[in-house]
């Protein structure tokens, strides 16, 4: 039984399949990339998964549990943590208030006990600042704590956006396109991350990628879509051999 | 400039930060706290009315500038916490069960409004709340054997601890004590994780979601929250009236208090107290300019809120951060003297959005 699967996936928007019969497996541990052209339906498949889309028709199952039907804040406390191709921060909030909200699911205490600010409130508060500044040390954002988003460079932002979602201490991690937009130098780093996140603190990643370098260096398997449909699977080599999917970038002869 | 060293995650989650925090804060209570001995009837009396509204603006906030859901409606949960608490008072219960049984019944009036206001966002909402304020205006003046309609309700005379509340300096301690209280638990909330949700839920809803953030739980919380303290501060703005007739919570009322708001800064708690200064002095002004002006132009109907619509206007063009954001700037004006550059506090969005993702 494979930890991610998800079986014969569909959703069209108006006339269009967007994701048409996609199925996939992702192992326990492992790095799982997913590529394609633009338009080919990588995002979608990403918010059929974690719950912001239901699909017309196929299935989704998550450590054993069938997840197609629950919205997105029943999922993330399964240990689902996702983010976003174009960087969908608190922006009016500091990277720790940000990263604070990313341990949403870990709280223990009521609201009531919140307007009271009891001692168990305030342990639990310092709990969660040191799970933070874990994330923090790891992704050396030390600099920017207490900084708003709004101010933030953008290559900041995306690694925040990838803090936020460590918070959460998931299981299960979903990019989306973690290094578009960043220069070589962060592209590298994001990439080294990547491989600490999964190695280190034992996180499954899966991820959209367009960046075929940080795929074969990072990525153990490859899915390859187009226009809604799986064209490839395999190792990041075999896949880009692969003719459907030379094809797909490049255009038939 | 202030620099922090800081050694516990205690220093981050405490209100007051540092020394410098404690004394002004200090100071600041104590004058407030000797205010009856040095100001005159009236103007205590208008202070008395300031911290009401600010209690108000304390609810009002939560809601618009921090979980960013617009009310136009808040003078129904003014009304509703002011003949709750007078008719409970009326029946023989004592004040502070009545004011806490205001509360209740105002929050879960606003637990209702908010749950059927889920889908709305934006502009819809605004017409959406404006809408049940007008219902609730329409039910207590013709619900005439409850609230006597517009014959009005004499306000009861209250008593605390068996000591008659006639004078105004009593009711002064009063809503000080309440206003206090209530900052404080707004604050609490804001440091803990129910706040942080409520931010989330402003900022970006399809992330809130994404971490966990039911918004669907956190919305009504936000409405109950904010609609329980602004019924707080209807009971004490009965008393101040010592009358109720369904047309002392018209839309003008609403509309102050979104003033208030957005005035004072959205998303301060320090901005609220500034708004509420500025409402609560802003007829006084009124008053006087009347006198100097034609009366063709002073008699005109409708000039209050004319006037409080205009501001409203200018202050969201030209200062969305309000009387909180400007002394921000003029704050690192002089901290990085002669350094400071425009561009440090450049323009951003404001937290009234009308559209949202999806």
């Amino acid at each position: 039984m494979s930890y991610l699967a998800a079986l014969d996936l569909s959703i069209s928007f108006g006339g269009i399949r967007a994701v048409d019969d996609v199925s996939f497996e992702v192992e326990e541990g492992e790095v799982f990339a997913i590529i394609g052209p633009n338009g080919a339906g990588k995002t979608t498949l990403f918010n059929l998964v974690s719950g912001i889309y239901s699909p017309d028709g196929g299935s989704v199952r998550f450590a054993g549990r069938d997840i197609t039907s629950l919205p997105a804040h029943r999922i993330a406390p399964l240990g689902l943590a996702r983010t976003f191709q174009n960087i969908e921060l608190f922006e009016h909030a500091t990277v720790l208030q940000n990263l604070l909200i990313g341990r949403h699911v870990h709280r223990r205490s009521t609201a009531l006990s919140h307007l009271l600010f009891l001692p168990a409130v305030r342990r639990e508060e310092l709990e969660h600042r040191r799970r933070v500044e874990d994330v923090i040390d790891l992704l050396e954002l030390a600099h920017y704590r207490e900084q708003r988003i709004a101010n933030l460079p953008y290559g900041v932002r995306k690694v925040v956006e990838v803090g936020r979602a460590l918070c959460l201490e998931p299981k299960l991690l979903l990019l989306d396109e973690p290094t578009s937009g960043l220069n070589p130098e962060e592209s590298e780093d994001m990439g080294f991350w990547i491989e600490d996140i999964n190695r280190d603190l034992g996180v499954t990643v899966v991820m959209v990628a367009h960046d075929m370098g940080l795929v074969s260096r990072v990525a153990g398997r490859v899915l390859a879509l187009n226009e809604g449909r799986v064209i490839a699977e395999g190792s990041p080599a075999e896949v880009q051999k692969n003719p459907a999917v030379v094809d797909a970038y490049l255009g038939a002869e | 400039m202030r620099f922090l060293f800081k050694t516990h995650y205690n220093q981050d989650i405490d209100h007051l930060k540092h020394g410098g925090d404690r004394f002004w804060y200090g100071l600041l209570l104590v004058l407030v706290a000797a205010a009856p001995a040095a100001l005159g009837t009236f103007y205590l009396g208008e202070l008395n009315l300031v911290m009401i509204y600010a209690i108000a603006g304390v609810g009002l906030m939560l809601l618009v500038g921090y979980t960013g859901q617009v009310s136009l409606g808040h003078a129904a949960f003014l009304a509703i916490g002011a003949y709750t608490h007078s008719l409970l008072l009326g029946a023989g219960l004592p004040f502070l069960l009545s004011i806490v049984a205001a509360v209740l019944v105002s929050a879960l009036v606003g637990a209702g409004v908010g749950w059927i206001a889920l889908r709305m966002t934006g502009i819809y909402l605004a017409i959406a709340t404006l809408a049940f304020a007008m219902l609730t205006e329409q039910t207590i003046s013709r619900a005439e054997w409850l609230t006597g309609g517009f014959r009005g309700l004499a306000v009861p005379q209250a008593s605390l601890f068996g000591m008659p509340l006639t004078q105004g300096w009593q009711h002064y301690y009063v809503t000080l004590t309440l206003l206090v209280v209530t900052l404080l638990a707004a604050l609490n909330i804001l440091r803990s994780s129910t706040g942080r949700a409520m931010v989330a839920i402003r900022d970006s809803e399809i992330s809130a979601e994404s971490v966990g953030i039911n918004l669907a739980v956190y919305k009504t919380l936000a409405f109950a929250l904010s609609a329980g303290i602004t019924g707080l501060a209807g009971a004490l703005f009965a008393h101040r009236l010592g009358y109720l007739s369904p047309d002392a919570f018209t839309f003008l009322i609403s509309l102050q208090l979104l003033l208030m708001v957005v005035v004072g800064g959205v998303g301060s708690m320090r901005g609220v107290i500034y708004g509420a200064l500025f409402i609560g002095f802003l007829p006084q002004l009124l008053a006087i300019a009347r006198d100097t002006l034609p009366p063709q132009i002073a008699q005109a109907p409708g000039l209050e809120p004319g006037i409080f619509g205009l501001i409203l206007v200018l202050v969201i063009l030209f200062e969305p951060q309000g009387i909180f954001g400007r002394w921000l700037k003029i704050k690192s004006y002089f901290q990085l003297f002669p350094l400071y550059r425009r561009a440090t506090h450049r323009r951003q969005k404001t937290y009234l959005r009308t559209e949202r993702l999806r």
